[in-house]
């Protein structure tokens, strides 16, 4: 599983490079704990450069195009900034929360919609960072960014992304919605989202992560998302991936759960010519519980590749995970699920589903259950299956007066809704399975 | 309405049908009877269209149309309509919607125009009534979780949504408690007009006894051996499919 010392590639030395000035100029009036955070970020990347194949947790997903890009990190924000309108397209029409809008990694306070009350915390990221606080208590000590190169990148090169702070009790209906607009038309293009969500004990939120693009440039995304999800709170994270179709993706969402917490997790993939999100959990505590649900689609040439880690490190926890995709064209979907069950995790309970839909001959999936238990009483059961439009169905639909592309395209749309029907939300749950409907009606 | 003349099919290289003929006209019910094998649910596959049967000789036409030129949907729009020995369960499609997608399909067919979301729901209710249906099944996905009966009778739900011109009921029978086969032959009844027709395929007398059919026939080994009116479905009640059988190989040995 761990292979010492991956050789390096030579594109890791343009980012050292980007950060010599970048240490200098902007970076130099960052507070002292973030400038430290920074030169760690860029010591573990140096150390570790680009994955490549030969490395275990990159086996299927070949970065390379990656590497090869001109490195230009977006380090400040565009002069010409979208309109609303162009922006409308993108927010949900008819939800009435907070909506953070960052246009390449800035916020952008003119397209933003904020209305904080209950003393909810929600603002951006880069405004707080000299106020230290639970910011500085939490920022960069869950996402490991010693063993994962592209959150070392991230922790060296981060500007902004949103800073959230749900109050001791308090729950908020209305989704947060977080909004990462694209705009660069520049190859090579970089932004470092940096996402820090606390929910405080016995609070309940929901928070949507949401990257789309204005622009279609081989531009890189590559974001990072802690949360921390104290005692007795509920948290419900929606991520989307919406990037151009030339674009590249890379996330790593890292939750630790406290005592009774609850963590929902989405992880909704149409986007980018590579993505690879890891979703990561870790049990602090004890009665916690964690549903991870995903959905991936890919067409043409996409890779899109999900890394899971539920880490059971203590004992009597909970974790259901569900995750389906639909590959058609010469896609390649990876899904690598890892459960950890520590020593004294004693009647943990996890459950692990990963069920494919190849819609051409030419499509590909490596799906991957990982389970490593160390405790002797426990419930672990895991499945995966690959598989074609079900012909009897096909056939009834038809049957029925029912055209053979319209009657796939249903059945392919209820695949995908089974995940989607798990986001509690029903207005963003309706609208996103109109743009998944639109997505795949699209796919060739 | 519907001509088959010397039907022959086959299923992967096994003859099924072997010189098939059946003549019906609108407003007739005529049933299909035969033993296990026989190739009742051949027919039934072959007329709405079913991949994987290949009709290697004669001819259906239906309204004047080559029926075996159209695609299965393009049956189910001229008004061809098969109710399934076994309707397949389709989790995540719901079944007013897809109900609502064939519905529109057919007018579109017919040129007529679409019905709206609101219209479709008021038609849909009236027409559960006809099944004693509870209206929750509507929001369930298609089939799923339903039990035997409750598919068999949203089959029949389906034929009163849809008003084919032709419908083919295979083995509708099979499965049914007595009250739910006499609530799904109910339903067929009512939905018998001048205009239209039904072909029954049944292995048992027992659902003639609710729909009463204008012709019998038998049907052994690919063939139609035997027809004739309800008192044959009577007779074979009693002798069995044996005696029929017997006297057929003594009349046409050569066949066999």
């Amino acid at each position: 599983m761990i292979t010492a010392n991956p050789p390096k590639v030579k594109e890791a030395n343009l980012p050292l490079a980007c950060f010599d000035a970048f240490e200098t100029n902007e970076a130099g009036r960052d507070p002292a704990w973030v400038q430290s955070l920074r030169k760690a970020g860029i010591a573990h990347f140096a150390e570790l450069g680009f994955p490549t194949t030969e490395h275990e947790e990159w086996r299927f997903t070949n970065v390379a195009p990656i590497a090869k890009l001109p490195f230009k990190p977006q380090l400040n924000p565009s002069s010409t900034a979208p309109s609303a309108r162009e922006i409308d397209p993108f927010t949900f029409d008819h939800l009435k929360g907070n909506c953070l809008v960052f246009i390449d990694g800035h916020f952008s306070k003119s397209l933003s919609t904020l209305a904080v009350k209950d003393g909810l915390v929600i603002r951006s990221l880069a405004g707080e960072l000299a106020s230290g606080g639970i910011l500085e208590q939490h920022l960069a000590r869950h996402a490991k960014y010693d063993e994962n190169a592209f959150a070392a990148l991230n922790t060296a090169f981060f500007r902004d992304g949103a800073f959230i702070v749900i109050p001791k009790g308090v729950t908020i209906a209305e989704p947060i919605h977080l909004l990462f607009v694209q705009t660069s038309k520049e190859n090579g293009a970089v932004c470092h989202p940096r996402n820090l969500i606390v929910a405080e004990r016995d609070s309940h939120a929901i928070v949507i992560e949401d990257y789309v693009h204005l622009s279609d440039a081989a531009y890189l995304t590559n974001a990072v998302t802690e949360i921390y999800v104290s005692e007795g709170a509920v948290l419900e994270h929606c991520r989307i991936q919406a990037e151009s179709q030339q674009a590249y993706h890379i996330a790593t969402v890292q939750a630790v759960q406290e005592r009774n917490s609850r963590w929902i997790s989405h992880s909704i993939s149409h986007g980018a010519a590579i993505a690879r999100a890891n979703v990561q959990t870790l049990f602090t505590g004890e009665g916690g519980d964690a549903i991870l649900n995903g959905l991936y689609i890919a067409s043409g040439k996409q890779v899109v590749d999900h890394h899971t880690v539920v880490d059971h490190a203590k004992a009597h926890c909970t974790s259901h995970e569900f995750y389906h995709g639909i590959l058609d064209g010469q896609s390649k979907g990876i899904f690598n699920g890892k459960i950890f069950v520590r020593k004294h995790a004693q009647k943990t309970d996890a459950k692990q589903t990963s069920r494919n839909l190849l819609l051409s001959d030419t499509a590909t999936i490596d799906t991957k259950p990982q389970l490593e238990i160390f405790a002797d009483d426990v419930k672990c059961t895991h499945g995966a299956t690959v598989g074609q439009l079900n012909d009897d169905a096909i056939f009834y639909l038809r049957a029925r007066g029912i055209g053979l592309e319209l009657a796939r395209q249903m059945l392919v749309h209820a695949f995908a809704s089974e995940i989607l029907d798990r986001i509690t939300v029903e207005r963003v749950r309706k609208e996103l399975d109109d743009h998944i409907y639109d997505r795949l009606e699209r796919r060739s | 309405m519907l001509e088959i003349k010397n039907l022959h099919a086959r299923v992967e290289e096994r003859e099924i049908l072997k010189g098939l003929n059946l003549s019906v006209k609108a407003g007739e019910v005529h049933a299909i009877m035969g033993p296990n094998g026989s190739g009742k649910s051949t027919l039934a596959a072959v007329l709405s269209g079913k991949p994987g049967y290949e009709v290697t000789q004669g001819s259906i036409t239906y309204k004047g149309k080559d029926l075996l030129e159209l695609a299965p949907e393009e049956r189910a729009r001229e008004g061809v309509f098969l109710a399934f020995q076994y309707p397949v369960e389709i989790p995540g499609v719901n079944s007013t919607y897809f109900l609502k997608a064939a519905y529109n399909e057919i007018r579109k067919h017919k040129g007529q125009e679409e019905l709206d979301a609101m219209e479709f729901l008021t038609l849909v209710k009236e027409k559960m009534k006809i099944l004693e249906l509870d209206t929750s099944l509507l929001n369930r996905p298609v089939n799923e979780g339903f039990s035997g009966g409750e598919k068999k009778r949203n089959e029949i739900f389906q034929m009163a949504v849809l008003e084919p011109g032709l419908a083919i009921l295979d083995e509708t029978d099979s499965g049914l408690d007595i009250d739910a086969l006499r609530i799904v032959a109910e339903g067929v009844n009512k939905l018998k007009r001048k205009e239209n027709a039904q072909i029954v395929i049944t292995h048992y007398q027992r659902l003639l006894d609710y729909i009463v059919p204008d012709f019998v026939h038998v049907l052994y080994e690919g063939r139609i051996i035997k027809s004739g009116n309800k008192d044959l479905a009577l007779q074979l009640e009693k002798d069995g499919y044996d005696r029929l059988i017997e006297e057929n190989e003594k009349r046409q040995p050569a066949l066999k």
